[in-house]
């Protein structure tokens, strides 16, 4: 156990957690931001992504040591009003089936966006091909991103 | 006309009657404290609101947006104005709350439109009451009552208390068709806001005081049984509460029929957080034993079965090997028409081919899991399941407890796609929260779930037709089964359009379990069946698509047989729309395309593929779809429900395979096991629906099994290649490395 200092959604946080405990259980479980979600603990799905400063992490595998003095974005703390350019754009787009992945395809679309803001859609592939999605919403997916970009 | 409602003091309704587009004020009104219910489905608030009940649990389906559309329909309320709201498991109210076999819109179809047509009649009645005027005056818009003649109007909320006061009228009158405005439309996901906004919509995310966080540790192989633990290690590490085995099921009791489960006595570990549970897990060392043959009754809903798991360790090389056997033996004989045996004896030709696929894994992105207290007496259930009605007996029976006093609320689930029949879960979480007597919930790792079993079976099905000197087809024979099932409908097309026809299934028993996968059966008989017609089709020269309007036609003209299970002129109709919307007749350059249509739970689909060589690999870059699923209630959830059944499935025929050695499932994850990805996915999909006014059939099903083969006859057009194992990647990658 070791005291940690996290920056999450602009908020500081202290607590006592084993510092090999991945990022995404010290969300879920100890802070009750459940909206990065668990899907593989291999960062092979996508499920937990979340932006660590400007970049799309997998924060399954991501000791929560690691972190330091980045900071942490989740879902939670995309936009203060819920209005995201993404997530307008994928109310526009009425992207989700059961939604349990859309929060970690938000938050890698939101790091393209972040370094490339009118992305390609090869650009697009090569950014969210680490995000499965197993209802199949990726043309939709695809579609408010770039709807996104336009905003 | 809209209504909007100022909140004051009184909390008095007013109406604004301009309807030049003026912004109402506030979208949905909240509900009050004091609000009527005029029945299981509808509540409607003394200001207003109206609250609708989805019955039914929602895995990404959309029923939760749908079925309250059909309620709003009959109710004639506005559906910016309704807040939708999920309605726990609670059978005495509600008539059917399972959503599976695509039926939940064919089947809550009539129940929910009578449900919102009587909630109206009363409001009406009740408004005729007291304004004392004739009913047949009253007319509704958008959540008023309105009595013309005297100008006088009012809420359903000013009405709800009367109405719920007057006997419930044994006939109303429905909408007309042509009078639907919400039916038909596209109306956007009821939980859009919570899903892109992170809310704890799913089991995984519930959290109560005192919870602990439990997982199992279950066998490495199918016919291997836990025989000791060493805890030593485990027990002492940080954050963990207790380690113990249960056994969630016992042969003494009767299951259900989603009870499958493939195994049933664990170790558990329990804890304080997850993470600490996961290595607790990593460090318990337990001992497993070969298992002997178990046998399990099976109540289905009294017809009793008693099904057998034999012992022995399985491997994927022995299933294709007694795959093979029994496709060469005769099988059991499910459809004769006219004389088979004598046309092939006659035949100047006949074409044999056989298809396989492997089992799959449902792999919802949600891994399994359940909350559950148990305490003296009584059980509370939070979980993902798709069918509770199926599974509150056997956990009555399990716990000890009446089923009176379980409670079970349905939570969003991370997909199901039949995973989520199958509520060994519930049992499991409950009998721990028993054991622990504390709040628990239970939680599944990937690699837990992925070996747990209950997948879609192996299958095999040999496919055999023949011609005379002229080419044209006198017989057709059809002969399949699987591991442990027969994915055979021996009724379905092309039964009935052939004089001569034959259909045999068998079966072979396995220990590893088997559950419904995304349209059962059809999935993988669809696959072998469009392949063998597209081949068939090509060696008697003919279109692929008129081939099968002759077979259609024949079967709606004179039908051979009696009990064809579909409707030959809807069939030929996604077929026809097909080919007007892919311009079928006019083949693009460098673009290869493959034809497939299915009808499978009672709706009606065509695909067609499009196929681009990059290099010697092809891609799926387009698909084009027909469907005929009666009236479309909610459009372009419909539409997003083609897309992914399409791109699930060009996923599961390419990539798809759990192969096994010695009982072991050889891939546990997503590192090994491949699901398609955004990069493979069609950069297109079109979707048309035939329009005609039959009653809605269901959409989460039916267009998955098409794409198999339109993928496959495709692929033929762009390699020159048969492909006939799924799935077809391994094929693909031999060509590469030859």
């Amino acid at each position: 156990m070791a005291a940690i200092h996290l920056n999450i959604n602009k908020k500081k946080y202290t607590l006592e957690v084993d510092p090999s405990t991945p990022l995404l259980w010290v969300l879920r479980d100890h802070l009750d931001l459940t909206g990065t979600k668990y899907g593989c603990g291999v960062a092979s799905c996508g499920a937990c992504t979340v932006m660590l400063d400007n970049s799309a992490v997998r924060s399954c595998v991501l000791p929560v040591s690691v972190v330091g003095d980045q900071s942490v974005t989740t879902i939670e703390g995309l936009s203060e009003n819920n209005d995201h350019p993404l997530q307008r754009a994928w109310e526009e787009h009425d992207v989700p089936q059961c939604g349990y992945c859309q929060a970690g395809q938000i938050m890698s679309a939101a790091a393209l966006l972040k370094s490339n803001n009118q992305p390609t859609d090869d650009d697009i592939d090569t950014a969210m091909t680490g995000n499965l999605c197993r209802c199949g919403t990726y043309l939709r997916i695809k579609a408010a991103i770039k709807t996104a970009a336009q905003y | 006309m809209k209504a909007a409602v100022f909140a004051g003091g009184g909390m008095t309704l007013h109406f604004n009657w301009l309807t030049d587009g003026l912004p109402l004020l506030g979208r949905t009104t909240e509900m009050t404290a004091e609000w009527t219910e005029l029945n299981s489905y509808i509540r409607i608030g003394s200001n207003g609101a109206v609250s609708l009940f989805n019955p039914n649990p929602e895995f990404g389906q959309n029923v939760k947006t749908s079925l309250p559309m059909i309620l709003a329909e009959e109710l004639d309320t506005d559906w910016d104005q309704v807040k939708i709201e999920q309605a726990d498991f609670y059978p005495e109210r509600y008539e059917r709350q399972f959503t599976g076999g695509s039926q939940s819109v064919r089947q809550a179809w009539a129940p929910l439109r009578k449900a919102g047509a009587t909630a109206r009649q009363m409001l009406i009645m009740a408004a005729a009451q007291k304004w004392n005027v004739p009913v047949e005056e009253i007319t509704t818009a958008s959540g008023v009552l309105l009595h013309k003649a005297s100008g006088k109007k009012a809420g359903y909320g000013e009405m709800a208390s009367v109405a719920a006061a007057i006997p419930v009228p044994d006939e109303v009158k429905l909408k007309p068709v042509s009078d639907f405005s919400i039916i038909g439309s596209s109306r956007k996901n009821v939980a859009l806001k919570e899903i892109i906004t992170g809310k704890p919509l799913f089991t995984l995310d519930y959290k109560t005081e005192g919870m602990l966080i439990a997982m199992i540790v279950h066998p490495p192989a199918f016919g291997m049984r836990f025989k000791s633990m060493d805890d030593s290690i485990a027990k002492s590490m940080p954050g963990i509460r207790s380690i113990f085995t249960i056994d969630s099921l016992t042969e003494d009791i009767d299951q259900n029929f989603f009870d499958t489960t493939s195994f049933t006595r664990f170790a558990v570990v329990a804890g304080n957080s997850t993470w600490e549970v996961m290595q607790a897990k990593k460090a318990l060392k337990v001992t497993w034993e070969k298992e002997p043959d178990r046998f399990f009754n099976i109540d289905a809903r009294g017809n009793k079965i008693r099904t057998k798991y034999p012992a022995g360790l399985e491997s994927t090389s022995d299933h294709l090997a007694k795959m093979k056997e029994f496709s060469k033996k005769p099988g059991e004989i499910m459809r004769r028409d006219g004389d088979p045996e004598g046309a092939f004896s006659k035949a100047a030709k006949i074409l044999e081919r056989t298809y396989t696929a492997p089992f799959l894994a449902h792999n919802t992105m949600e891994p399994v899991n359940c909350f559950a207290h148990v305490t003296a007496g009584k059980a509370e259930i939070y979980g993902p399941i798709q069918a509770p009605e199926f599974i509150v007996d056997t956990l009555s029976k399990r716990l000890g407890i009446p089923k009176e006093n379980i409670s079970v609320r349905l939570a969003r689930m991370g997909g199901g796609f039949g995973r989520r029949a199958y509520g060994h879960h519930l049992i499991e979480a409950a009998v721990i929260s028993q054991h622990l007597n504390a709040p628990v919930k239970l939680v599944y790792s990937r690699e837990d779930e992925m070996t747990a079993g209950i997948y879609r079976p192996a299958y095999s099905a040999t496919y055999r037709a023949a011609l005379d000197k002229n080419n044209q087809l006198l017989a057709f024979h059809v002969k399949a089964g699987g591991i442990p099932e027969t994915p055979l409908h021996p009724n379905r097309f092309p039964a009935g359009a052939i004089d001569h026809y034959l259909a045999e299934a068998w079966s072979i028993e396995s220990n590893i379990t088997i559950g419904a996968f995304r349209a059962p059966r059809s999935n993988f008989i669809a696959s072998a069946e469009q392949s063998f017609l597209d081949e068939l089709a090509a060696e008697m020269g003919k279109d692929p698509i008129r081939f099968r309007l002759e077979l259609l036609e024949r079967a709606k003209t004179n039908p051979v047989g009696k009990n064809n299970d579909y409707d030959a002129g809807r069939y030929a109709g996604v077929l026809e729309l097909v080919r007007d919307k892919s311009d079928w007749n006019t083949p693009p350059q460098g673009v290869h395309r493959g034809v497939s249509a299915y009808f499978c739970h009672n709706s009606y689909v065509a695909e067609v593929a499009e196929v681009v060589m990059k290099g010697n690999t092809p891609y799926v870059e387009k698909v084009v779809a027909a469907v005929d699923c009666g009236i479309v209630v909610n459009k372009d959830a419909a539409i997003n429900m083609t897309e992914g059944a399409i791109t699930d499935g060009i996923g599961n025929v390419l990539y798809g395979e759990l192969p096994f050695k010695d009982g072991v499932p050889q891939k546990d994850n997503f590192t090994t096991y491949r699901l398609i990805r955004m990069n493979e996915a069609p950069k297109a999909i079109e979707v048309y629906f035939v329009k005609n006014e039959h009653d809605p059939t269901g959409m989460g099903e039916p267009p998955f099994p098409p794409v198999f083969a339109a993928v496959a006859n495709a692929l033929y057009q762009a390699t020159g290649k048969r492909f006939y194992n799924q799935p077809f990647i391994n094929e693909l990658n031999n060509d590469e490395e030859s």
